[in-house]
């Protein structure tokens, strides 16, 4: 039995702590919180590319440093915890990991290197309106290599400068590559409740774009990509969910009411007791989704679903039960319960919201046991 | 990561199911709580004797006392390998798990002389009275008294939710010796012959419908000094060596999961209600949560490390879990869930059944809010809870 991360995965863990705790604390989270025009903290940015992270679980021969996914998880986890204000996820996590699956060669060869030296930030839009994404309901359409329509909300769009979008064509849904940086693209960022994370409306008018995979096969292709991203959103998420229970318990301790810390009250002490067990039950999924995303396991879908659920669920209950638990200072602008609170409501509808994950982890069970 | 024996613990493995294949059959589906009845007691005796003299019983225990002298990754290995069968164990949980380590701990060569091989052997059934009608999760309350006659003691008063009372030979009995301390200071532990004059057990006749438990009732039973374990006073330093072994000895939840009430859902056709569908995720992600978690423990272990606190969360989220699943599932069956006869019920009625066991469960062993006070004043570091009679003597609060 081996199922925890190696002694160079925890040093691996140590190092990226030591380094976000210094440079990437919550005042450098709220340099882009409260300035509109920054999409996110390029000098946390311009440290993370130096340090390789983003070509962590990409291949050397594609540039990257060619360690694995379950080096990756360890990064995202520590990117939860300092809610990093950077297109990480979305660079990393979907358009790296989508080429990697799909990519031609050539895609492979052109694309994964700029990724993981930083000349490329990647992202994906597939989010058209309100709701689950459905085939059928993609109105953007891509004929004779050009695209056409209108995506948002794009997760890191503003700040991109490629994106993987999910279109309709002749053969159905397809996935295809699209350069931000021409003509037929234009961008405006749009206010969601998490502005540490920049979102963009991305309209394409005729933008030249390459096939991603196979025509038709858009649709299973992001199942795929996603049961990727949810194994590493769930790191991610687990990061900030144990971030919550920290803040909350030094606060119970501190906080002094009716003569004494709030955190002797057993409404206090259960509720963070209910967080320490939906942490610990996320972090168990999260674990198994890591050992089957590296090891490529038969059992991805049902471990990323199990994953993503478990550490939706965490995130949203620590991040709500904080503020709880912070009174009415937690509801202040200046105390950064609500940064937590954000970011995990972004996290758990990202990549499609707990409830389609649920079914598709009932999908899963139901076809494994048929 | 993954999931595989080392190569020694592969060996074990190999070695342990070898010898549990030779005796004992494949645990059969369905088959719930057996306790009880008394062919189980003659069969878990005989295997007991079995195990011990095949060298697999209390794997970690030095083998000048009868035991392996193994790991703790090999007893876990050991407990895996004998719950893929159907080994009668359930009477010598309490005995071998709790009361014998406590011996051990505090009782004299005499004594470890006397009981530890018998118990070993399977030919001694032990029990534990601590629990009082007035004292279950505040233990230390407990009134049941003592008072010193000559070489003996005198024991007056009556224990409650005692496992196994009926049909054990001894006991290891928390009582009162002095009230004019602080409760914690004035209990002193003694070893108790269960057969003796005095000693009344009934059982009690529990919500669920079910015996399984007793309560023991002490009328002028006199213990002789000898058999007390720890000074007089120090006895809930004695009960605490005892209640850390319980949780190694309570063990998972039997009864019905995610998968039976999926498998039940298909059979029934409701399977595509969307509510259904959400809260059947939700249960898998539990019941996951709580065997990966105990993956980590055991890596833990097999690493030569000491597990973390994360093991704690086991009972609070299996009790809940069970009860909610059982709950559904008779909702499912609309005005049919509430047939309890197991020729007429769905799944032979594992659903009904378990919905009776589950309050018991989220009591068993620390109730669920004990356990939250637990994880939050040991693993988060809260503040204990406020204790009105912490500087008082027993006899000013009752």
């Amino acid at each position: 039995m081996n199922f925890d991360f190696s002694d160079d995965q925890k040093f691996l863990r140590d190092e990226a702590r030591k380094f976000l705790e210094a440079q990437c604390t919550t005042a450098h989270v709220r340099e882009v919180l409260d300035d509109d025009s920054k999409s996110h903290n390029e000098n946390v940015w311009k440290q993370i590319v130096e340090m390789g992270w983003l070509g962590a679980a990409i291949p050397e021969e594609y540039g990257g440093l060619g360690l694995g996914m379950l080096e990756l998880c360890v990064i995202a986890e520590e990117l939860g915890r300092a809610l990093a204000p950077v297109p990480f996820g979305s660079s990393a996590f979907f358009f790296a990991e989508a080429l990697k699956l799909a990519g031609s060669e050539e895609q492979k060869s052109t694309l994964l290197p700029k990724i993981a030296d930083g000349s490329l930030i990647g992202c994906i839009a597939v989010s058209e309106g309100p709701g689950e994404i459905k085939p059928g309901s993609i109105a953007t359409r891509f004929a004779n290599g050009a695209v056409t329509g209108k995506k948002i909300p794009v997760t890191d769009g503003d700040v991109a400068t490629h994106a993987v979008a999910l279109v309709k064509d002749g053969s159905g849904e397809s996935l295809v590559i699209v350069d931000l940086d021409q003509d037929g693209v234009s961008r405006q960022s749009i206010k969601t409740l998490e502005p540490t994370r920049s979102h963009a409306t991305i309209s394409f008018d005729g933008a030249a774009a390459e096939l991603l995979g196979e025509a038709g096969n858009g649709m299973s292709l992001l199942d795929q990509i996603n049961d990727r991203a949810a194994v590493l959103i769930a790191f991610e998420q687990l990061g900030g969910a144990s971030r919550c229970l920290e803040m909350a318990n030094a606060y119970a301790k501190e906080r002094v009411a009716f003569g004494r810390a709030i955190g002797g009250n057993q409404a206090i002490k259960h509720k963070l007791a209910d967080m320490y067990v939906k942490n610990e039950v996320a972090r168990s999924n999260a674990y198994y989704g890591a050992w089957a995303l590296s090891s490529n396991a038969a059992e991805l879908p049902e471990a990323a679903a199990a994953a993503r659920v478990a550490a939706s669920e965490a995130f949203w209950f620590a991040s709500k039960e904080n503020i709880q638990t912070h009174g009415g200072m937690g509801f202040t602008w200046e105390v950064d319960c609500h940064l937590f609170y954000r970011r995990a409501k972004l996290l758990a509808v990202q990549a499609g919201s707990p409830a389609v994950w649920k079914e598709k982890l009932v999908s899963a069970l139901e076809a494994k046991n048929d | 990561m993954d999931f595989n024996d080392t190569p020694e613990e592969a060996e074990f493995r190999a070695e342990a199911h070898a010898f549990l294949s030779q005796h004992l059959e494949p645990k059969t589906p369905g088959a719930l709580r057996a306790g009880g009845r008394d062919d189980f007691l003659a069969r878990a005796k005989s295997w007991q004797k079995i195990k011990a003299e095949g060298g697999f019983a209390q794997i970690t225990w030095p083998k000048e006392m009868g035991g392996r002298g193994g790991t703790v990754m090999q007893q876990v290995i050991w407990g895996q390998e004998e719950g893929k069968f159907d080994a009668p164990t359930g009477p010598f949980a309490i005995g071998l798990g709790m009361c014998i380590p406590t011996v051990i701990a505090f009782g004299s060569d005499a004594h470890k002389q006397r009981y530890v091989q018998k118990a070993l052997m399977g030919e001694e059934v032990w029990c534990q009275l601590f629990s009082e009608p007035a004292a279950g999760s505040d233990v230390a309350g407990l009134k049941t008294k003592a008072v010193k006659d000559g070489d003996d003691w005198v024991i007056n008063g009556q224990k409650v939710w005692t496992s196994g009372a009926h049909y054990s030979d001894y006991g290891l009995l928390l009582v009162r010796t002095d009230p004019n301390v602080p409760k914690h200071k004035g209990l002193t532990m003694f070893i108790v012959d269960m057969k003796q004059q005095g000693v009344e057990v009934r059982p009690i006749h529990q919500a669920s419908g079910g015996k399984e438990f007793n309560e023991v009732y002490f009328t002028d039973v006199r213990i002789p000094d000898a058999d007390r374990l720890g000074d007089p006073g120090m006895g809930w330093k004695v009960a605490l060596v005892t209640l850390m072994n319980e949780r190694l000895a309570v063990g998972g939840s039997p009864g019905p999961d995610w998968k039976e009430i999926m498998d039940y859902a298909r059979s029934a056709g409701t399977i595509s209600d969307q509510a259904f569908r959400e809260k059947l995720a939700d249960w898998y992600v539990a019941a996951q949560g709580y065997k990966l978690t105990k993956f980590r423990t055991q890596t833990a272990l097999s690493r030569g490390e000491t597990p973390g606190p994360e093991n704690s969360i086991g009972k609070i989220i299996n009790a809940n879990h069970l009860q909610d699943i059982c709950n559904s599932a008779i909702e499912m069956q609309d005005h049919y869930g509430l047939i309890m006869d197991k020729d007429e019920a769905p799944a032979n009625a594992i659903f009904q059944e378990s919905f009776m066991w589950a309050p018991g469960l989220r009591i068993a062993g620390g109730t669920d809010e004990i356990l939250k006070n637990i994880i939050a004043e040991r693993v988060l570091g809260l503040p204990q809870d406020v204790r009105v009679d912490k500087d008082k003597t027993f006899a000013e609060m009752n």
